[in-house]
């Protein structure tokens, strides 16, 4: 990944085999010192896989791990690199003892002096907001608590690096939300580079300089988090980063970079540069897609359709609304949309979106 | 019931009178069981973690093979230990059978499977992440044993009380390699045995309660170190 910063670790074809198979297959990974990169993928895609690789807790097959430029081969350098990152699984694995010994657990074992482990100590208890927890047991914390015992542990030995597995997975949404903020803030403050991997692609919008997509192992697209949402590499990434509309056509005309492309059911006008008769994914995001009243509706988008509403679905904060546009289309409104517009299913509607709202994937 | 109260009183006069032959009687079994048990804790403990930590071909077997020992009959043990210290034995030539020593060697093997076994269960009940967390935290992999070890402390000082229990009441063994040489070998176990064959009710009752305070003592200890770990 480019920026102008320094290359704190990178990866040559990594692999790592269980029972035969090869569980994890990434070809090529760099990640600058102080950007936090995502790792977005289902379960079994390999992200905690990856993580245990790059800490050497699992055995590589093959492949190479460089740390500021590096490579790390022998026993020593590999323990020497350890100590330099730390991970955080998605369980806080607290030692049975106090906060305060489980956040100076890593200073120990690095043998620090204890006036320097009781300055982190609660330098770190209280960047977490978790100073008055101190003398508790971990065994009596809540979830949000114990979590964020186990990321003070974490990035009190001030690592270069931190790996978090899921951090946040089995916490409740306000706590998660406080604390992903605070951890936002911390990496932020520290400057620590962190690598995260979580199910949440609005976790990994919010917080990341770079998302990497996995599938099966491999790192099937990497980027920064807007070109991952709107220009998905294929159809597995448009499925994983929201996209619900994916069509497949056929390019029909090419014009002045407009294509015209038919998809079972209408034509549709596509930013893009691909040649007549191209097969082409379609991929619209639900965002995209706007709904006016069916008669008297005005708009500069390219796309528009009378559509019948199918379904509409509860989302929380919007409702998710199937569309029949002679092709399956979906939407996103909000609540006050969905009264303004009285929608309702079986109604008729006009769905629009623009030419620049599609992406186009070449069809395999 | 006469003949128990007698043995009630009599335990309390031995006790008290602070009677020499049941004093060394007592510290002996003390010391032999105390010994044993600190040998099964190292072995067992080592083995224990060792084959709980490691992935290797045979490992269910090997773990079948310590739950099996946990049951290992004292007499077949003594019976071990005599043949193998037999003057005519692979160990003969150490000259060691009926002896404190051969009694420590046999109750260490009656101990180290029960240290073991429970060794092995408590350190693969720990959570399968925290091994890899601990390291990940920068420990050798000396210090993460060590951790995993005091994170297994409440189950690992079970497996002490297990195994001092185990040895400090049994009885074959002792007699077949101690041979219960009265101010040598003899301890509560062979002491009763003795006194209960020679009709001595209440001799053998008063060793009796003597071996369950002495156990409860220890025990009582252990416990109450159990008990100041647990997690509130």
């Amino acid at each position: 990944m480019s920026n102008n910063k320094p290359s704190i670790l990178a990866v040559r074809n990594l692999i790592v085999e269980r029972a035969g198979a090869v569980v994890l297959n990434i070809h090529s990974l760099e990640i600058n010192a102080g950007d936090l990169l995502s790792l977005i993928g289902p379960n079994g895609a390999g992200k905690s896989s990856l993580f245990l690789a790059l800490s050497f807790l699992i055995k590589n097959t093959g492949g190479e791990i460089f740390f500021h430029g590096n490579r790390i081969s022998t026993k020593e350098e590999i323990f020497n690199y350890r100590r330099q990152l730390v991970m955080v699984f998605q369980e806080p694995l607290l030692l049975n003892t106090t906060v305060r010994e489980n956040i100076a657990a890593g200073l120990k074992l690095r043998h620090k002096p204890a006036n320097e482990i009781e300055k982190s100590v609660d330098r770190y208890a209280s960047m977490f907001g978790i100073s008055h927890l101190l003398d508790r047991s971990a065994r009596a914390l809540s979830g949000g608590e114990a979590q964020r015992t186990s990321l003070a542990r974490a990035l009190a030995i001030e690592p270069e690096i931190v790996f978090l597995d899921e951090p946040f997975a089995s916490l409740d949404q306000p706590t998660k939300e406080s604390l992903l903020a605070d951890l936002q803030q911390i990496l932020c403050r520290t400057k620590t580079t962190a690598i995260m991997a979580t199910h949440d692609r609005n976790d990994a919008l919010r917080l990341s300089d770079y998302i990497a997509v996995m599938n099966r192992g491999k790192i099937v697209q990497l980027g920064m988090p807007e070109d991952i949402m709107n220009r998905p590499a294929d159809e597995f990434v448009a499925s994983f980063v929201g996209v619900e509309t994916v069509l497949r056509g056929e390019v029909k005309e090419n014009k002045d970079g407009i294509n015209i492309i038919t998809v079972a059911g209408g034509n549709l006008e596509a930013i893009g540069d691909f040649a007549p008769g191209s097969h082409v994914l379609c991929c619209i995001r639900p965002e995209y897609v706007t709904l006016a009243a069916a008669a008297g509706a005005s708009t500069s988008a390219r796309n528009v359709y009378m559509a019948r509403i199918e379904k509409i679905i509860p989302l929380g904060m919007f409702y998710k609304v199937e569309l029949d546009a002679g092709f399956p289309l979906i939407s996103y409104v909000t609540s006050t949309s969905l009264d303004n517009l009285s929608l309702d299913a079986g109604q008729n509607i006009s769905a629009s979106f623009k030419a620049t709202a599609i992406h186009l994937i070449p069809a395999r | 019931m006469e003949l128990f109260l007698d043995g009630i009183k009599k335990a309390l006069e031995l006790i008290f009178s602070f009677d020499p032959e049941v004093l060394g009687i007592t510290f002996l079994s003390l010391k032999i069981s105390g010994t044993a048990t600190l040998i099964s804790m190292f072995i067992g403990m080592s083995i224990g973690v060792a084959v709980a930590l490691n992935n290797f071909f045979g490992k269910r077997l090997i773990i079948s093979l310590i739950n099996t020992g946990m049951g290992l009959p004292p007499v077949v043990v003594g019976l071990f230990v005599t043949i193998m210290l037999w003057r005519n034995g692979p160990f003969g030539f150490m000259e060691i059978l009926y002896t404190p020593t051969a009694m420590i060697i046999a109750q260490a093997i009656i101990a180290t499977p029960i240290v073991m076994g429970i060794t092995l269960a408590a350190i693969q009940h720990l959570p399968e992440n925290l091994r890899l967390q601990i390291l990940s935290l920068g420990a050798t992999r000396l210090q993460m044993v060590w951790l995993l070890i005091k994170e297994a402390r409440l189950p690992l000082l079970a497996a002490v009380m297990a195994g001092f229990g185990g040895v400090i009441s049994e009885v074959g063994a002792s007699i077949m390699v101690g041979g219960n040489i009265k101010g040598y070998s003899r301890v509560l176990t062979t002491a009763t045995v003795m006194e209960t064959g020679k009709g001595n009710f209440d001799t053998a009752i008063a060793l009796g309660i003597i071996l369950l305070i002495l156990a409860f003592t220890v025990n009582a200890i252990l416990t109450s170190i159990q008990q100041k770990q647990r997690p509130r």
